[in-house]
């Protein structure tokens, strides 16, 4: 039986974390030992809320008055616990990855970098819990900033011109749409907290409320629906385990379950269903689905040809919530997770990849598969998850999403997921038909081996945990389904 | 003894320690006796502001009854602004020594002088319940500021002080002028009962006129665009204590008597009728919100870009004003004290960093990070303040401002409001990839991490403005307080 510590205090405990970490700088195994210690206790402290949660305890905590009537509280529930256990877990298996992977790759300033990495998670936990729309801007705020430095980590001049574009569009984005939307919330229906089914119905017309749908939806710059969709190819500059865990991970899924919060929570499926705007925006993810996918298509290079694929693959779930039927969004809430455990194994296979041959093309992978098995062989199980092909967790998320999708009568999104699978298809796979059909070139030394197995192990566990999601599915099923309840 | 008779020391305290501090020997008694009188006025300050709250305390001067003598009249508002200038004021000798020293070598009593005369003459301004004596403290402080100025080590601040004296000077001479037609038509200058005397002669040109020549001056001491000319070059040339001290009190000040004119003297509903009042303004906050926001965008020299970044950010407090609303003023207020934390904050760290490399131009600055990771972090945290990020003192401003907006139904504003954040953060950006994001060229010394004396202060004023982000207990009560007493005095103009 794990204790039950207060929501704050998860928060609580990345932030302390960075804090022990930032304080061993220069002793590396004291530091090391803080990373450890932090993904391991926050995910204790995660699994300790499951069981008490699941009996119908419901926490809600106030942690701070921040203005009058406005303050920064926390509440668990399904969807954020869905968020919260992906982000929990994935993190545990990033940490040696990023360990094994700073050290080899022979970085520098690692204190910065796994403080800022902590920092970030907890900034996603905060999210994750937000009772109220001033606690989740405030997080997302921590969490645009804190992920900066580690986009510029390297310090080149590519680096730094991508972490500008990066922190100016999440910037730009949130303080220029997506405040204004929430004081506009808070100043006609006098509310910003959360609850199920929504708080703007039978307080504002549908046309209003389609103005705030739109002004949040592009306000939430991380979850890079087009055209605010560039920080997200821009961050790949970051060192992979960054890529990986934030950017498939904490930071572009905090954008989408922002989204599912809002139309959940803040508009209410009904009212959603009712709103003029709502179609539009489901169009505008639509086509960033199909687009992100026929741009990934040519991407030579392995990162930005997964970045690209990201942007696609977080539409999905925009357009879940946006169909506004129950249906499509559980689909949504499981393509998070689904998507989240596929892709995190296709960055670190790239992160591996890239370690252990300095190659970063997708046209330069030919033979690699013979000579890195477990790290292709978790590559094509990682883009089958993401293609949605049985047996791996993929296959479910897509398949509530086009019933969804059925169910909504929205023929034309139908088109666009058969469309866009195909595409998935189409750029996913040959990086691994290259790998293992192709013979390595002549002339290419046959000393690649394996990265260093602090990398290999969490991508084989990560590619594992994608095939236990297609059989334990009914997991986040069943707390999406809770959402509705 | 109790507070209303302990009221008025909060001027005379600084006023007549000056002449003494001035006719003091070395370095360290000067800046000790300058601290103590500030300190002491500063504790008096935060002891008026609960009282001031509930009711209006006045203090007769020479027990002459108020419409014949000169009375301190304090309510929520001035209180609230006088905290604000001699808190700040003690705050900013905190860092003053140190820095003093090596920007006035030699006779730093007259130095000191100087500042405790502008000191009292800002409080003066700030406390006195009398329209002549607005005008003759900020006289005091004035020509004292001017002087001060003039001590910059650039010999480019003798300049920026002569055109700050010409400016400055056209300014108080508008305030004058319609000070005088004032008296003129109500034969009295007690602002209390000027304000029941108005509605006789309201409809007047000499009336008008005068409210006109006010607000002109006023604009003019305010910094508002088109009349903000003197002070990049003041704030940039100034010795960096001067700077910190005039950046957090006197634009604020010269709001303060400008609110105090339209809203209590005038009336709300007489100074924005008679005159295209509110668009004026509005417009003119508007685009100093942006010509300051842009023109920052591109400067070298930090200081300078920090001094157009405030022509900005009075253009928010005017843009609260124009909304001629609770929340509008409400708004204004809070920024008012926020900003003085924030650009405090600001030229602190730019002050150290010329303190500590000789130069405050961004092309030295690069790869400082390192070298003086705590006065540039200080910097970026101030930054972060600055545009406006959750848990700053600068996002409770913003969110306020945002809300005045929403509220009054203008919608262009809140975009206005959030485009000009957004320059903000190329502005503070800029500085923090030169610091960071770049290696230290060859040619730049290398230098240390500064003084605890100057970092110690800085530190303040940065906890300070997360401290007043999270907290807003305080600054939140005050400024609505305060609005409310602008406004709800301010109906004189309709009553009989």
């Amino acid at each position: 039986m794990l204790p039950q510590i207060s929501l704050a205090g998860i928060v609580l405990i990345p932030f302390l974390g960075a804090v022990a970490i930032a304080l061993a700088a220069g002793r590396a195994r004291l530091r090391n030992i803080f990373c450890w210690a932090s993904s391991i206790i926050f995910l204790l402290a995660v699994l300790g809320q499951v069981a008490p949660f699941l009996e119908g305890e419901t926490s809600r905590q106030v942690a701070w008055q921040l203005l009058p009537e406005l303050t920064i509280a926390f509440q668990l529930e399904p969807l954020g616990l869905v968020f919260l256990l992906l982000s929990s877990s994935l993190w545990l298996l990033a940490t040696p990855y990023a360990i094994g992977y700073m050290a080899h790759g022979g970085y520098t300033n690692l204190s910065r970098f796994f403080a800022c990495y902590a920092i970030a998670l907890g900034a996603a936990a905060g999210i994750a819990l937000a009772d109220n729309l001033l606690t989740m801007f405030v997080f997302y705020e921590i969490l645009s900033v804190s992920t900066y430095p580690l986009v510029a980590h390297t310090g080149t001049s590519k680096a730094r011109r991508g972490a500008r574009v990066y922190l100016a569009l999440l910037l730009m984005t949130s303080i220029c749409f997506w405040l204004p939307a929430m004081i506009w919330v808070w100043a006609s229906t006098g509310s910003i907290d959360f609850a199920a089914g929504g708080i703007l119905e039978g307080q504002v017309s549908p046309a209003v409320a389609g103005w705030m749908l739109v002004l949040f939806m592009f306000g939430t710059g991380k979850a890079a629906l087009m055209p605010f969709h560039r920080w997200l190819p821009a961050a790949m500059v970051a060192p992979t385990p960054v890529s990986a865990l934030l950017h498939a991970v904490a930071v572009v899924k905090a954008g989408v379950f922002v989204v599912l919060k809002l139309a959940l929570y803040v508009f209410g499926i009904d009212f959603l269903r009712e709103i003029p705007l709502t179609d539009f925006v489901l169009y505008v993810a639509a086509f960033t689905m199909l687009a992100a996918s026929l741009i990934a298509m040519h991407q030579d290079n392995l990162k930005a040809r997964l970045a690209y694929s990201t942007v696609s693959q977080l539409s999905y779930i925009v357009v879940g919530a946006m169909l506004a039927t129950q249906v499509a969004a559980i689909g949504g809430g499981m393509h998070m997770v689904m998507h989240g455990y596929g892709k995190i194994t296709l960055f670190f296979c790239a992160g591996a990849i890239y370690l252990a041959s300095k190659k970063t093309l997708v046209s330069e992978l030919d033979g690699l598969g013979r000579r890195m098995p477990f790290t292709m062989g978790a590559f094509l199980l990682g883009a089958l998850c993401v293609i949605g092909i049985p047996p791996l967790g993929g296959l479910w998320s897509k398949w509530h999403l086009v019933t969804g999708a059925f169910d909504a009568g929205h023929g034309i999104v139908l088109v666009a997921f058969l469309v866009s699978t195909l595409l998935n298809i189409a750029y996913l796979l040959p990086p691994v038909l290259r790998a293992f059909l192709k013979p390595l070139p002549a002339g290419e030394s046959s000393s690649i081996k394996e990265a260093p197995w602090l990398c290999v192990v969490p991508l084989t566990l990560t590619a594992a945990g994608a095939i236990a999601l297609f059989f334990f599915a009914g997991i986040p099923y069943g707390l999406m389904e809770a959402v509705f309840e | 003894m109790n507070i209303v008779d302990l009221m008025p020391f909060s001027v005379l305290v600084p006023l007549i320690a000056s002449a003494v501090v001035a006719m003091l020997p070395g370095r360290t008694l000067p800046w000790a006796l300058t601290f103590l009188a500030t300190l002491i006025s500063a504790v008096i300050a935060a002891l008026v502001l609960p009282a001031a709250t509930d009711v209006t305390l006045s203090y007769p001067f020479g027990n002459w009854p108020p419409p014949i003598g000169i009375e301190y009249r304090v309510d929520a508002a001035n209180a609230f602004v006088a905290l604000l200038v001699s808190g700040m004021a003690t705050l900013a000798l905190l860092w003053a020594p140190i820095s003093v020293n090596r920007e006035v070598p030699k006779r730093q009593g007259p130095f000191y002088a100087l500042f405790l005369l502008a000191l009292s003459g800002l409080l003066g301004i700030t406390l006195t319940g009398d329209a002549f004596n607005v005008f003759v403290f900020l006289e005091i402080s004035s020509l004292a500021t001017y002087a001060l100025v003039a001590y910059g080590s650039d010999r480019r601040a003798l300049l920026a002080a002569f055109r700050y004296l010409i400016m400055g000077t056209i300014g108080a001479t508008f305030l004058l002028i319609g000070i005088a037609f004032l008296y003129m038509m109500t034969g009295t200058l007690n602002m209390a009962d000027m304000a029941e005397r108005l509605p006789e002669v309201r409809d007047t040109r000499s009336v008008r006129a005068a409210l006109a020549f006010i607000i002109v001056g006023l604009g003019l001491k305010l910094a508002l665009l088109p009349l903000h000319l003197w002070l990049p070059n003041a704030y940039a040339y100034a010795p960096n204590f001067v700077t910190i001290f005039l950046a957090g009190t006197a634009t604020k000040v010269a709001l303060y008597v400008m609110l105090r004119f339209i809203f209590t003297v005038f009336a709300p509903d007489y100074s924005f009728v008679v005159l295209p009042l509110a668009t004026v303004l509005m417009v003119l906050a508007v685009a100093g919100m942006f010509a300051g926001s842009w023109v920052a965008m591109f400067q070298v020299h930090l200081k300078r870009m920090l001094a157009y970044s405030s022509v900005a950010q009075v253009g928010y407090m005017v843009l609260g004003v124009s909304l001629v609303t609770a929340a509008g003023l409400t708004a204004a207020f809070l920024h008012l004290f926020n900003h003085a934390l924030i650009k405090t904050a600001l030229f602190m760290a730019i002050g150290t960093v010329m303190y500590q490399t000789g130069s405050a131009k961004i092309d030295d600055l690069r790869g400082l990070g390192r070298q003086m990771p705590w006065t540039m972090t200080a910097f970026a945290l101030a930054g972060l303040s600055i545009i406006g990020v959750p848990t700053t003192a600068g996002f409770i401003s913003k969110w306020y401002l945002i809300l005045a907006a929403v509220e009054s139904g203008a919608w262009w504003l809140v975009g206005l409001i959030v485009l000009t954040s957004m320059m903000a953060v190329v502005y503070v950006w800029r500085v923090i990839e030169a610091a960071w994001m770049t290696e230290r060229p060859a040619n730049l010394p290398m230098v240390r991490e500064a003084p605890l004396g100057l970092l110690v202060p800085t530190w303040i004023l940065v906890a300070l403005n997360f401290y007043f982000g999270l907290d807003t207990r305080l600054t939140v009560g005050a400024a609505s307080a305060a609005a409310e007493v602008m406004l709800g005095s301010g109906v004189s103009g309709v009553n009989p």
